[in-house]
């Protein structure tokens, strides 16, 4: 039979500009910083904006896969606090019998990464199994971790044992060859997710379930168990960017985590995944962190704009992604 | 006879991208006259429609207007000049009410408010001019699919068109609804509306239309008056070569085959009770029935995809329970949806991950083997002739019988031993059905189990061995070899045949 197939020349489509769009916006803002402070390019501006990004950074990879799954979650802001609260809790409450040492250390992880696992089953069993949406139910646990942490520091700051914080530190401030943790476990995060959301069967589940969960359904594909993993997995990953997060302050209170699901999901939108679900790219979201920090730096490093504005600026940024990303679908 | 056209194409042509789909077309449309187009899948029909109607924009070429050229700013121009397209794929909003999507942008008003009484009343008697008993109140994602097209229909009646343009109106339509439909059709055009349409069938064709317009990949290969041309001659102009032989030859009695699958007491709860029948090697059964007669939803439960019960289901001779679409592939036992928009396939993805979504498994482990994947999409647009213009197409943009054959070889991805097909051929042309009918009929000799599911009658007195009758969620009857004719279809889907059945 004859097929008017396009030869195999042409299979590869040129990039669009819903791809160049956000590194040419990153490119351009890197040379803003540059030209306005030398300092910019330098190695430690780099580490340090590198460093703060590693939070929200992890965060967003997990949320990456709940909005190409077709959810949300609106509460990892609050539920990073409460799991900074509870291994603070536990960390303090182990130290007379752990004593300060790496058992106690490894005992405080594995209460963040159990509760974000936790949390994020929840979210996603009220969501699958009792077909709540995913805005009403994660707007209710945010509101629920929030308070839960502002309770277990009775309205104030829970602080880790001051020894016990000079033996967690260097996991926020150190690393190998110059390169600090967070960093190192954001780049591997960063691998990890982009593997298995382009590569790996997971992933095109969820691209499947989000673009269409009835032809999901049809096609086999466990459309609950899918977006129960997707919750999962980004609890697990607060619960990354937790452990990662409390050595640096050793503390937590109600005002941890405030808006980092809002930078999070920025984020992922910039990076050029759709907020309704069906398509995302990890690599993508990495370019929406660097940018919404790199705003918030070069705002911090000259005077030219005042850093009361950085919020301001973000939202144009987030806008203009979206509008972008519009005008690429209308032509595709 | 040569009044004037009120709409006509003058030498358009249509681009996407790079590729050119529509090349010079002259079409006239004219007042009380209704022209068919037809044409193969992907031939450019529903592009033509798209562009006559405003939707699309023409890449050259004029459109005319009253012999005016006229470039539509917006679809409200088009619909201000009195121009009315029903979509091949429904274009109701899915969350409105029949009646808020009858009066969609343009409510009527009384002052301030709106004039629900009116609307109401009017809403009554358009569904009544297309007999469609639906409730004007009932949301339209949970009307049937032919209930949508009779809504579209009494929609584009609602709006007195000058131009009425049908995209393959009929293909979602029973008989019953279609006659309906053309009584509609006859009442227009003695008004004096010009009407355009398409179908796959063409026997409605040869019915209906005064003239035919025959196109082939884009450019028009014959146009006349349709006393003019038999159905054959329409089919061999469309194709490009002789389809008189449309189904293969039934290979006999399968009756010694192996039983494949033996199902008992099938329920499924509001649709189908007590669904019972057997299933051999080699063997195509049909399932005939009205629409809404529960024959989808049976074979859906019987594969896993909606909650459902039986006594029994043995595949092979083992008995297995099937509680969940994995449990059905994973015994060989698999289901080509008749809803290829909203369940069978991703629109916004591409060719290749549609092809494979359902098998993905057999891509390469944990990571996907692309390269494998694109060799399947090949091989798959090789067998079933898949026309995709560009390989990175949004499956969304093929043309509607195009999506079907992705369907058909997506769900063949899987292997299937046994293979439900649920309307196979809806809106897909006569040289493909054909090309379609072998393929099961290859399948079934190759020692697989066919069930088809189909509403077009001679589509099941053509292809099965035997046929199983549904009415009212029951089966009504079983046909064989001879046995198999449409008056004995027909009382048994209509409820005459259950007391000879019970004599006999
Ligand atoms: N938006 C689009 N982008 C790219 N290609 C398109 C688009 N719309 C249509 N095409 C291509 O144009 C060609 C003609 O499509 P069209 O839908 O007009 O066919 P058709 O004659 O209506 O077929 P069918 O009988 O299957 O409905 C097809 O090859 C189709 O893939
Ligand atoms: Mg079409």
């Amino acid at each position: 039979m004859t097929t008017d197939t396009a030869p195999p020349a042409a299979r590869r489509t040129l990039p669009s500009m819903s791809v160049l769009g956000p590194v040419i916006a990153l490119v351009v803002l890197i040379v803003i910083g540059a030209l306005l402070n030398p300092n910019f390019l330098g190695p430690a501006n780099i580490t340090n904006v590198l460093a703060r990004s590693a939070f929200i950074g992890i965060i967003a990879v997990g949320m990456t896969f709940v909005i190409t799954a077709g959810g949300l979650d609106l509460s990892v802001g609050s539920m990073a606090a409460f799991i900074a609260g509870l291994m603070i809790l536990v960390m303090n409450a182990a130290l007379p019998t752990l004593g300060v040492g790496v058992p106690i250390i490894l005992l405080g992880m594995a209460v963040a990464l159990i509760a974000g696992i936790l949390a994020g089953l929840l979210n996603g069993f009220l969501i699958t199994a009792l077909g709540i949406e995913a805005f009403i139910v994660t707007l209710g646990t945010m509101g629920i971790y929030r308070s839960l942490v502002t309770w277990l520091a009775d309205g104030g700051t829970l602080s880790l044992d001051f020894e016990l914080r000079g033996f967690y530190r260097p996991v926020y401030f150190d690393g190998i060859l110059g390169v600090s943790w967070p960093i190192i476990v954001f780049a591997l995060t960063v691998i990890a997710g982009e593997i298995l959301l382009s590569r790996a069967r997971f992933g095109r589940h969820c691209a499947a379930t989000g673009s269409n969960e009835h032809v999901a359904h049809y096609s086999n594909v466990d459309v609950n168990r899918t977006r129960l993993l997707t919750y999962a997995m980004l609890g697990m990953l607060v619960g990354v960017a937790t452990i990662m997060y409390v050595p640096r302050l050793g503390s937590a209170s109600a005002s941890t985590g405030v808006l980092w699901e809002l930078e999070a999901i920025a984020a992922v939108i910039i990076g050029g995944t759709l907020l309704k679900g069906g398509f995302g790219r990890v690599w993508g979201t990495v370019i929406g962190v660097l940018i919404l920090s790199m705003i918030d730096n070069i705002l911090n490093l000259t005077d030219l704009v005042s850093p009361y504005l950085n919020g301001a600026i973000q939202g144009v940024i987030i806008i203009l992604a979206v509008i972008l990303q519009r005008g690429a679908k209308a032509k595709g | 006879m040569t009044a004037s056209p009120v709409l006509a194409l003058d030498r358009v042509s249509k681009s996407f991208g790079p590729i050119e789909v529509l090349h010079g077309i002259d079409l006239a449309l004219r007042a009380g006259e209704v022209l068919a187009l037809i044409g193969e899948n992907g031939a450019g029909k529903s592009t033509t429609m798209k562009i006559l109607a405003g939707y699309q924009p023409a890449s050259s070429g004029r459109i005319l207007l009253d012999g005016e050229e006229i470039t539509f700013g917006s679809l409200h121009e088009a619909e201000m000049a009195g121009i009315v397209m029903i979509h091949q794929e429904f274009n109701l909003a899915e969350q409105l009410t029949v009646e808020q999507n009858i009066f969609l942008g343009r409510e009527l008003r009384r002052g301030w408010l709106l004039d629900k009484a009116r609307m109401r009343r009017l809403t009554r008697e358009y569904l009544d001019r297309v007999e469609c008993r639906v409730h004007p109140d009932t949301l339209v994602s949970e009307l049937s699919n032919s209930d949508k097209q009779m809504v579209e229909i009494a929609k584009a009646l609602s709006r007195d068109a000058r131009v009425l343009i049908m995209d393959e109106p009929t293909a979602v339509l029973t008989g019953t609804e279609t006659r309906v439909l053309f009584e509609q059709v006859r009442a227009m055009k003695a008004a004096g509306t010009a009407i355009l349409f398409t179908s796959h069938k063409l026997g409605e064709v040869a019915e209906i239309a005064d003239r035919v317009t025959v196109l082939r990949d884009g450019a028009l290969v014959h146009d006349g008056p349709v006393a003019e041309i038999t159905e054959d001659a329409m089919a061999t102009a469309m194709v490009g070569r002789d389809v008189s032989d449309l189904y293969p030859a039934k290979p006999g009695d399968a009756s010694d085959g192996e039983i494949l699958l033996r199902v008992e007491g099938l329920d499924v709860p509001g649709h189908a009770s007590d669904i019972g029948f057997e299933l051999r090697r080699g063997e195509i059964l049909g399932i005939a029935g009205l629409i809404g007669s529960g024959r989808t939803e049976a074979m859906e439960g019987l594969c896993g995809l909606r909650p459902a019960h039986a006594a029994r289901i043995e595949i092979a001779g083992r008995t297995v329970t099937i509680d969940r679409p994995g449990d059905a592939l994973a015994n060989g036992l698999c289901y080509l949806t008749e809803d290829r928009k909203l369940r069978g396939l991703l629109l916004d993805k591409g060719l290749r991950e549609n092809l494979t979504l359902q098998a993905l498994h057999k891509f390469g482990g944990i990571l996907i083997d692309t390269a494998a994947e694109e060799r399947a999409l090949d091989r798959a647009i090789e067998t079933f002739d898949i026309r995709a213009g560009q390989r990175g197409v949004r499956v969304g943009n093929l043309s509607g019988g195009n999506q079907q054959k992705l369907l058909l070889a997506k769900v063949m991805q899987s292997d299937p031993a046994i293979l439900i097909v649920d309307e196979p051929t809806r809106g897909i042309d006569i040289g493909t059905k054909q090309q379609i009918y072998s393929f099961l009929r290859d399948l079934a000799r190759e020692g697989c189990g066919i069930v088809m599911i189909s509403s077009e009658m001679q589509e099941v007195i053509g292809l099965a061995d035997r046929v199983m009758v549904m009415r009212s969620g029951r089966i009504a009857g079983v046909l064989s070899g001879d046995g198999i004719t449409e008056d004995a279809i027909v009382r048994h889907a209509m409820g005459v045949g259950q007391m000879e059945k019970a004599a006999s």
